[in-house]
This record gives C-alpha cells, structure tokens and sequence, in this order.
C-alpha cells in the first residue's frame, strides 16, 4: 500500500489510504460514541437489577402493611410465623410519603399556577420581572439539602409546626416550586394567542378569559408538569430529613391533623440503608422496591395525560 | 361603545378593568410569584443569620484555614472546613471525569448518529437515570459498587482494596447520577445547530467525525459548557448518595479509596443527630448551608452567563 500523501503535490489526488484512515477513525469513533450511550443504559439496568435482587422475596403484603421493626429477623418472611408482635414493615412511611405529596400538591398547584399565570399573562416586561425570572432559575439550581434547612429553620422552628408533616410538605412544596412554574409557564405560552383575542374580543375581561379560555386549555401540559415534579418530590430524601421526618413511626400520620411527626418512605430507606446488618440490605432494597413503584406510577399518569390531550397525538 | 379615543390594545394587556374580583386576581397572581423571590430571601436570611451566631465563636481564618474538622469533640474541638470541601471536591471531581466524557458522548451518538427509533428509546431510558432518588443511588452504591471494587481490589495488582465507605463509590455514583444532566443540555444544543451549517462542511468533503467534532461540538459550545457547570454545581450539592457511600470521616486523604465526609454528609450527620438549637453543632449546620449555597449559587450564574454571553444566534 502506498503511503504518498495529497499534500505532496498541488493537484488533487485521491489517495485511498488516507480515505481508508478517516473511515476506521469515523468508525471508532461512533463506537465510542455508542459506547458511551450505553454506559447510561447498562448502569440503570444494573441498579434495577441489584436493587429487585436484593428485594427478592422480603417484599410481602405484610411488608406493606404492617409497621416498621428494630429486629431485622421480623421483616423476613421465613420467620412470619413464629413473632409475637407481627411482622416488620413500612406502612406508616408508605401513607406518611402519599399525605406527604397530597398536600404538597395542593399547595403546589396554588402557588405554581398563580406565579406562571402572574409571569406570562400579567407580570410587564420590566426590571422587577426579569429578576423574577432569574431568580427562579436560580432557585432550582439549589441543593435541596439547603431547603431542609430553610424548612427547619422557618417551618419547624420559627412558626413552631414542629417536625410535622405540614412543615414537610411545606418544604417540599418550595423545592419543587421552580420547576413547576417554569413547567407551567410553557403550557400557558403554548395557548395560542388567537383564543385570548376572540374570548376578548366577546367583552371578557382578563380574569375571565384566563379562568374559560385559558386555563382549561393549559392544564393538561400544566398536570403534567406537576405530577413529574412531585414524583420528584416523593423521592426526596435530604429536606425531609433535615426538617425531622421520623423513623420507625408506628402510626401513619393523620391528614385531618398536619401538625402531628411524620415519616416518609425515602427517610426509612436511608435509616435502613445505613443500618451495619447485612439484611438490612434486603429490607432497605424492598423498600426502594415501594418507592420506585410508586414512582413509575405517577410517572405513567403524567405520560398518560400528555399523551391523551396533545394535539400533535 | 364607541369613542373618539384609540382603541384598546388587549393583545397582551387584556381588559383589566372589571369587577373587583378582576383586579384581586391580578394581586393575588403576583403574590405568588412574590412567594419565590420570598423565599431566596428567606433561605439567604436563615443561612445568614445562622452563620453570625456560628462565626462569633469560630473565627473565619480558622474556618477557611485549618486543615482539622471535629467540631463536637468534647475537649478543644476544631473548626477547620477544608477537610470537608476537600471531600466534596474529591466526590465533584471524580464524578465529572465520568459524565463530562460519557454525557458529551452519548449527545453526540444521540444528536448526530443515532436512528430516530434508537433515539426514542435511548433518550427516555436516560431521563430516566435523572427521575430516580438519590437514596436509591446510594443503596446502589454501597450494595453493589462498592462490593465489586473491593473485589477488583483484591485481585488488580497495585489497586488497594476500599473499606466498607470510600470516595471512589460515591464519585461513581454521583457521575452515573448527573450523567443525564450534561447529555439532554448538550443534546439540545447540538440538535439547534442548523443543517446548512453541517452540510456546508459535507459540502468540502467532510467525514461524519469531522463534521461531529469540528463543526457541531465547537458551534454548541455554550450550551455543552453550560451543562457541564450546572451538573457540576449538583454534584457539589448531592446529599444522600455521597451520605452512604462516601462516608464520614473529615479527612484531606488524596487516596480515593478512603474514607471521606462531604458538606453535605456533615449536614445529614448533624440533621439526624440530636444537635440542641444554640449548640455549636447546630450552628455550624448553617455556616457549612451557607458555604454550600455561595459555592452552588456561583456556579449557577457562571452556568447562565456562559450561555448567555457565548450563545450562538441562528436564524
């Protein structure tokens, strides 16, 4: 094979070699490329992976159902039969983490909507605006461990709510707030200027075209938003934990009485997780078993509803 | 109806002017925006005021300074934070040598090679990386990274063998973590590079790699840069994986092997503690809060402002 090369002369030459070349660096290249791809791809198999295996056969119904225990040997199934006390389990901390979101949702869907609806159909192209936007995209760049301290500091300290499932909420509600109205702000801007002319156009005023017109046009994007980022919020670990999410709670929290100790699923795993017995291992890994399911569930819904109401199918 | 006067323009102002519920609602509506600049303040206010109580008895040259962090021993405790930034650099460093190469190359796959069908299921499966618990990557990490790198440990020459917490398993995970974080931001803008600018280098006879790596990734710089600060600015923030993997012994060890606490992991260690309000412990919580929040809050700007000011302008 020769090895001349083009810049030897002048004139074009093709040299076959060098064509060769590029192509085997073009093809190494798209194999590191895909390479990378996969490193993503296998790395979440293998966390599902390690973490069903570890779950495998210590997730019960009375897993679900019955409060958590100190004992690791009151969690595994063989041993159901002979416990005085009954099995071992997260069912305060799975009601705990649903009343936990609930109420983060509501909060969430008032302040979220009201600030978006605020920023893309009131807020004036000013000073003050633009640093409302800015500060929004700074506050999702936030660690949440930082919310915590927010939260216990003005929730659990400052208004006395104690380390309670309203001070949780709260917390949360702020944390995710960013994401939910930057979310909810590309569902308003969507709407299509044409209907707020026509609905004004019939002598509505602003309320009321946002309230008939608007909105019902924006909520499926704006559920959307909402559910994904509370799915985020469920899994959050570090604010609640600095706000005082309990552990081994033996009774759910009441929704009815938001000011009473709370514990929430992502707290016990951790107090699991870090626990030096070995079998705590599996109790914690079907516990993230619970989480994740959850999760995907609401994972689903918001997909669900994406898909049902976009119009582009 | 009509009048001499110009007509209203209601495109973008609307008719404001009804009921009083019209002009409640408008107050009402700001009130919750208001809520978000409310709380930065807030956050800055307690983080503040928790850090005056802790550096009247620590003085800010032993903080930055001192190279010893054991701020609850009982006899002469010391408040030197370097150990735990050092820890927190070692997590951040080692988790970026894992996303920057991995996620730009996964944009690149994903923006200029990929088939739309592999794309469509690659991109979800990696959205799906960035939805799962940081809990649940710590698990990972101590239930299976750390494991496999003891035993690599014991049969790769020169390699020592990591104890029960190391430095090397959370980088690991933190880096699978933020992965998704540098390839979605890189991938858009990779993809908002115009075809005409990479069918010009075609055009001159361009190979694929050259167009990927000499037109496509130096005209999505930005936006690539960008991504890599603010995945790096969540690694400085990440808590709970770098709570169970890494563990938490302060300590300025460049053997990644070892043993390390984290800012963060400091802060769960006294959050789950039973630091008393007014405590030396309890206090420190905020001055390490309000160390974490200038160093992320930093980063975040520079994030925006790179984009800002490097942005390429396509029509």
């Amino acid at each position: 094979m020769s090895t001349q090369t083009a810049d030897e002369t002048d004139e074009f030459e093709f040299d076959e070699s060098a064509v060769k070349r590029k192509r085997q660096l073009g093809k190494v290249f798209l194999g590191l490329c895909f390479a990378a791809t996969m490193v993503g791809v296998v790395a979440l198999i293998a966390l599902l992976y390690d973490v069903v295996s570890e779950a495998w056969g210590w997730l019960t119904w009375e897993f679900l159902t019955y409060p958590p225990s100190q004992i690791v040997e009151h969690y595994n199934p063989a041993n159901y039969g002979n416990l005085p006390t009954g099995p071992g389990g997260m069912y305060p901390m799975i009601i705990g983490s649903i009343y936990l979101i609930t109420l983060t949702a509501i909060f969430t869907l008032f302040l979220g909507v009201g600030a978006a609806i605020y920023l893309e159909e009131y807020a004036p192209e000013n000073l003050l605006t633009r640093f409302i936007e800015a500060n929004i995209s700074n506050l999702a760049g936030v660690p949440s461990i930082v919310y915590g301290l927010l939260g216990l500091a003005v929730f659990v300290r400052a208004m006395q709510t104690g380390a309670s499932l309203i001070a949780g909420a709260l917390t949360l509600t702020l944390l995710i707030l960013p994401i939910v109205i930057v979310q909810s702000q590309e569902s308003l801007r969507a709407v299509p200027d044409s209907m707020r002319q026509a609905s004004y156009g019939t002598g509505a005023t602003k309320w009321q075209t946002i309230r008939n017109v608007i909105l019902p046009e924006a909520v499926p994007g704006i559920m959307t938003g909402i559910i994904l980022s509370l799915s985020r919020a469920i899994g959050e670990t570090a604010p609640i934990l600095m706000v005082g999410a309990a552990t081994t709670l033996f009774a759910p929290p009441s929704l009815t009485d938001p000011t009473g100790p709370f514990g929430a699923m992502p707290m016990q795993i951790f107090e699991w997780a870090k626990l030096p017995e070995e079998n705590f291992q599996h109790v914690a890994a079907a516990g993230i078993v619970v989480l994740l399911t959850l999760l995907l569930l609401m994972n689903a819904v918001a997909i669900y509803i994406r898909n049902k109401y976009d119009p582009r199918g | 109806m009509s009048t001499d006067t110009e007509p209203m323009d209601l495109s973008r102002d609307g008719n404001d002017v009804g009921t009083i519920g019209d002009r409640l609602a408008r107050y009402i509506f700001f009130a919750c925006a208001f809520v978000t600049v409310a709380t930065t303040l807030a956050i800055i206010v307690v983080l503040v005021d928790g850090a005056i109580d802790f550096f009247a008895q620590v003085s800010f040259l032993e903080f930055f300074t001192e190279t010893n962090w054991s701020p609850r021993a009982a006899d002469n405790p010391s408040f030197g934070v370097l150990p735990l930034v050092w820890g927190t650099l070692m997590i951040t460093v080692g988790a970026a040598l894992i996303a920057v190469p991995v996620g730009t190359l996964t944009a690149i796959y994903l923006s200029e090679y990929a088939d739309p069908r592999v794309r469509k299921v690659a991109k979800p499966t990696l959205e799906i990386l960035a939805g799962i618990p940081t809990i649940v990557y710590g698990f990972f990490a101590v239930s299976f990274i750390t494991p496999y790198l003891q035993v690599l440990g014991e049969n790769v020459a020169f390699m020592p063998v990591p104890g029960t917490f190391n430095a090397v398993a959370g980088a690991i995970v933190v880096g699978i973590m933020i992965i998704p974080m540098v390839s979605s931001i890189s991938e858009d803008a990779m993809s908002s590079v115009p075809d005409s600018l990479r069918n010009a280098a075609y055009g001159l006879g361009a190979t694929k790699f050259e167009v990927s790596t000499q037109v496509v990734l130096p005209a999505s710089l930005s936006g690539i840069l960008a991504a890599y600060v603010l995945a790096i600015s969540r690694a400085i923030g990440e808590t709970m994986a770098v709570t169970l993997a890494a563990g938490a012994l302060p300590q300025m060890t460049r053997n990644p092997f070892e043993e390390i606490q984290t800012m963060t992991a400091y802060m769960v260690e006294i959050g789950t503690g039973d630091a008393s309000v007014g405590s030396i412990g309890y206090q420190s919580l905020f001055a390490i809060g309000l160390t974490l929040f200038v160093m992320t809050f930093l980063m975040n700007v520079f994030s925006m402002w790179i984009r800002s000011r490097y942005r390429e302008e396509y029509q």
